[in-house]
């Protein structure tokens, strides 16, 4: 079965500032991504994975270059689109979580549902993480992995068709860090979710589908791993 | 309630005392808006109905006497459409109680049916019943003052016999809204009183049997008021026509139309302020959420929240508290609402005159409160929630100082690192520091503005009562009398000194501006009634020309020097070409002073004189208020004690009460941007004050920077206050200069004070918070939030 492209980005350049302090963020980038793919993108700090993250989900634009997801030019898209294309088919995770402070874990995954066509219920979508005894804790009442594993609930309650994941476990330990790379799998196996996840961290990789480096800008390597390594035995 | 809005209503919970300060401050402009608003509109409304249903008539005109036939004549005078002919006089009352005279004026009313014009409103009793003798209807203020009845009694001296007057019923007319005694520019409930008596009684009375000395007149639509005045006057003119006028010149009417446009002030100016400074306060504490919340609206835009609903949220966060504010403003409106209409209600006799709160009122100040909250946060919502999401999650980038002025100067080892800190901080962000040192000098000029009725009523007091008019007393005689009478008054028991006047009606004419007046002969060199010009000097009397009041110089566009029209609307009513010598200073009125002798000339009478002002031995001087009640040459009487204490009754209080609010306005202000100002300092400050603490600072010098900050700030406020408080008060009492009487621009260095040690004690308290709370300052976890 030919496996369907969800992404694909053709010459993504993106550019910041201008003159002297002009950084070229990414130069050139030539990428699909297939559907229910679970794809790492790796890379040391400042190679330009997270510009990429972004520009895939709508929240980035190119200076140059073209990027579809499915039919829809994304870098043609006005504001208004890509808030509609976030809404509907993007769930987004932080390296820092970003969650609500003054609302707890279930207002959280709320937050999403409410804005989504057929939703998860915020106490499904936490059930999925393994939270549903913590529903009605505020962040600062949870740890660090419990915080990260309330943002995968709030990104994946919308049945979204992408999960972006932006180092998630850049902020925590091993242990921890595992829970919340088990969560993002488990989603990706029993709901099919097209799942890109950045990390500096090359070990998590052996969990994915296909391994994409970057290096200042460009991909230097395309892997595909056929022996993916069960979450539990990553060591790092 | 969706997350969205709990994520709302906690944020609001976090920032309880920022926002309660906001609101308070919001309350306190609504308050103002919906109390002078809401009276204002009560006010013209009732005066709207009351005229028209009571027919309150257009045109007023007093004759000496004229027979009821000119009735017909008057009515035929294209433009009037009602005329009513009657006869009004003045009299001498003897009330039980009370040892001064008290005066009034008597009015015929039709003994069958109603006042073709400014008919009455029965309170109680009755109306009065044909070929009844001696009963009359009392005005109510007169009647409250004095609780008197229907069925009681008072003595009047009528055409100079004593007679009992039969108080039959109580009733309003709107002709006398407001009760002022002529020569007066106050209602005088208790001295003064208004009685309606049947029109045969009069006659038989006043012996005017189908005869006139006064009518009113109702004119159609559209009709020039000008030009029935000319033809009234010169159809009077044989019968002793003391000069039509028109309401403008009705001393009721006058009195509430310039109350109106001083709640108009009022209501606009003031609530204005409190608005701007709401505004700003919402901006400063907004902006600053909106920083501290850069990453959560990032995290609502990636999960496709769009602009306009993660702006909306913000706006409605300020909306709430604009609508709590609001609440408690209304509130506090229809309580200072009630309050005023209460105090009005003892100046103003309206059949009807109740708070009344419309719906537009309201809708109009919440538009415009929401309207004031909205812009001064919509900048910085819309640049927050445009910021792209990718950008919006990286924290800002450090904020750029540079060295400040001391640096530039070289001069900064004078200087400790702290005040460096504290300047570099205020220079950066010199615009917000100084929205904020302007909006706590604004408390400072309220509070000034608060203190200004009193500083400017009590000079006004001193100069009135004490420099310009020194007499104990004033009398006015029935009669134009002979210049020898003044002796017979020096022979009164008591009186120590009496020094005539003689006044007369007139018509004055500067190019097409004309006014009517009364002209005042007084002694070249009074003792007792001193005319004062602009730098409180006595202005001697010139022998020839004219002095007038400097509002009535300005209505007529005229300085000295300059030629004016006398018409004399009295006796053999000369028309003069005479000049303006000069300008007095005077409060209440427009007045015309000449020298009392050459008045006596052009009017060809010899020596004549209308009354005198009298020099009293307060020993005597019940004596000589029993002597005056039943004097009938004496037509009335008005004793300074009296007219002082009837000033200061009605109006200390109120003025008392509006300062206590003031006070407290200034206060909720003054505390509401201080406190704001070190709330967000301290929160925007934390991280780098707690960095200081763990590099070894202590609490009291990390205290020292925060409080040093809010320091100059405020300290920069103070010249900025004094000088706004100033421009204020200039603007006000510019703004109540009116005809009916005029607010000096007069400022006591106390009132200064006051509003300082009032800001800097807000200031003192706030820094008492931020101390606190620094104090509780918990050093790993500011740290370790990331901002």
């Amino acid at each position: 079965m030919e496996a369907k492209a969800v992404f694909s980005a053709k010459g993504v350049t993106k550019v910041y500032g201008r003159g002297d302090v002009e950084v070229h963020a990414l130069r050139g980038i030539d990428l699909e991504l297939f559907e229910s793919e679970f794809v790492v993108l790796l890379g040391h700090s400042g190679s330009g994975k997270s510009t990429l993250l972004n520009i895939l989900g709508g929240l980035d634009k190119v200076t140059a270059g073209t990027v579809y997801y499915g039919q829809q030019e994304l870098t043609a898209a006005t504001e208004h689109e890509l808030t509609q294309y976030r809404r509907v088919h993007v769930g987004f995770v932080f390296q820092f979580y970003n969650l609500i402070p003054s609302l707890t874990a279930r207002e959280n995954v709320a937050l999403v549902t409410e804005i989504s066509e057929d939703p998860m219920t915020p106490e499904e979508a936490l059930g999925l993480v393994d939270l549903d005894h913590r529903l009605d804790h505020f962040p600062a009442q949870l740890s660090g992995g419990e915080q990260q594993r309330v943002a995968i609930a709030r990104a994946i309650a919308k049945q979204p068709d992408v999960l972006l994941c932006d180092e998630p476990t850049g902020a925590l330990d091993v242990r921890t860090g595992i829970t919340v790379l088990e969560a993002i799998e488990r989603v990706n196996r029993e709901l099919g979710t097209t799942t890109a996840v950045i990390t500096h961290n090359a070990v998590i990789a052996d969990m994915a589908n296909r391994v994409i480096s970057l290096s200042d800008g460009r991909i230097t390597e395309v892997k595909v791993i056929e022996n993916r390594t069960p979450v539990a035995e990553l060591k790092w | 309630m969706l997350a969205i809005d709990k994520k709302l209503v906690r944020d609001l919970a976090q920032m309880k005392g920022q926002a309660a300060a906001i609101a308070a401050v919001v309350a306190c402009g609504v308050a103002l808006f919906i109390m002078s608003l809401a009276t204002l509109v009560s006010m013209q409304e009732s005066q709207r109905a009351y005229y028209e249903r009571y027919r309150f008539a257009d045109v007023f005109v007093n004759l000496k006497r004229g027979p009821r036939l000119l009735e017909e004549r008057l009515a035929a005078i294209p433009g009037v459409s009602h005329v009513q002919a009657r006869i009004v006089r003045p009299v001498n009352l003897n009330v039980e109680g009370m040892s001064e005279p008290a005066t009034g004026r008597i009015i015929s009313v039709p003994e069958f049916g109603e006042p073709k014009l400014n008919a009455l409103h029965l309170r109680s009793g009755r109306y009065v019943e044909p070929w009844r003798e001696n009963e009359v209807l009392v005005g109510e203020s007169f009647a409250e003052a004095h609780g008197l009845e229907p069925g009681d009694t008072v003595k009047a001296v009528l055409n100079g016999r004593l007679e009992v007057l039969q108080i039959v019923g109580i009733a309003l007319s709107p002709e006398y809204i407001a009760q002022i005694p002529p020569g007066s520019f106050l209602p005088d409930d208790r001295r003064f009183g208004i009685f309606w008596m049947g029109e045969r009684a009069m006659e038989a009375a006043f012996d005017m049997e189908s005869a006139f000395n006064d009518a009113t007149l109702k004119l159609t639509r559209g009709a020039s008021v000008e030009s029935v005045i000319e033809r009234v006057d010169s159809l009077l003119k044989p019968y002793g026509g003391l000069g039509a006028f028109d309401r403008e010149d009705n001393v009721s009417h006058r009195f509430i139309s310039d109350e109106i446009s001083q709640l108009k002030t009022m209501g606009l100016f003031v609530p204005a302020i409190f608005l701007g400074v709401a505004a700003f306060l919402l901006n400063v504490v907004l902006r600053r959420l909106l920083s501290l919340q850069r990453d959560q609206i990032a995290a609502l835009k990636a999960f496709g929240y769009t602009d306009r609903q993660i702006g909306w949220h913000y706006i409605k966060l300020v909306l709430l508290i604009v609508v709590i504010g609001f609440a408690v403003g209304v509130t506090m409106g229809v309580f200072l609402g009630k309050s005023v209409t209460g105090m009005y209600a003892a100046f103003y006799r309206f059949p009807v005159f109740e708070f009344h709160l419309d719906p537009p009122i309201i809708v109009a100040s919440f538009a415009i409160t929401a309207g004031a909250a909205f812009l001064g946060v919509i900048g910085a919502v819309r640049s927050a929630v445009s910021l792209p999401p990718a950008e919006a999650m990286r924290p800002p980038s450090p904020p750029v100082y540079s060295p400040t002025v001391i640096e530039r100067l070289g001069v900064e080892r004078f200087f400790t690192q702290q005040f460096r800190m504290i300047l570099r901080e205020l220079e950066r962000r010199w615009a917000k520091s100084l929205l904020s040192s302007f909006g706590i000098s604004l408390a400072l000029s309220i509070l000034i503005v608060g203190n200004f009725g009193n500083d400017a009523i009590n000079y006004l007091m001193q100069l009135q009562f004490f420099v310009s008019d020194r007499s104990d007393m004033q009398i006015v005689f029935r009669e134009v009398t002979s210049g020898s009478a003044i002796h017979e008054v020096s022979q009164l028991p008591g009186v120590t000194y009496a020094e005539p006047f003689r006044s007369v009606p007139a018509r004055l004419r500067a190019g097409h501006r004309v006014r009517q007046v009364g002209v005042l002969g007084l002694q070249r060199n009074p003792e007792l009634f001193r005319p004062i010009n602009a730098e409180e000097q006595v202005v001697q009397i010139p022998k020839e020309g004219l002095l007038l009041s400097e509002k009535l110089a300005e209505i007529l566009a005229v300085q000295p020097g300059d030629p004016i029209l006398l018409e004399v609307l009295e006796g053999e009513r000369p028309v003069l070409n005479v000049f303006v010598a000069g300008t007095v200073n005077d409060f209440s009125g427009l007045s015309v002073y000449v020298d009392r002798l050459w008045l006596s000339k052009v009017m060809g009478e010899g020596e004549a004189i209308s009354g005198a002002f009298l020099s009293v031995d307060e020993q005597s001087s019940d004596e000589l208020y029993e002597q005056l009640k039943y004097t009938p040459a004496v037509a009335g009487s008005t004793i300074k004690v009296a007219a002082l204490r009837s000033f200061l009754e009605t109006f200390a209080e109120n003025i008392l009460r509006m300062r206590a609010f003031n006070i407290f306005f200034a206060c909720v202000i003054a505390f509401g941007v201080v406190y704001n100002n070190a709330r967000i300092a301290l929160s925007e400050r934390s991280r780098e004050l707690a960095t200081l603490r763990v590099i070894g600072f202590t609490r009291r010098e990390i205290t020292g920077i925060l409080i040093g900050e809010l320091s100059i700030i405020t300290a920069l406020a103070i010249p900025l206050g004094l000088g706004l408080g100033y421009f204020f008060c200039y603007l006000l009492s510019f703004q109540m200069d009116t005809e009916m009487y005029r607010i000096p621009f007069v400022l006591h260095s106390s009132t200064y004070a006051t509003a300082v040690v009032v800001v800097v004690l807000a200031a003192i308290v706030s820094s008492f918070v931020v101390r606190k709370r620094l104090r509780s300052l918990d050093l790993i976890s500011v740290l370790k939030t990331r901002e």
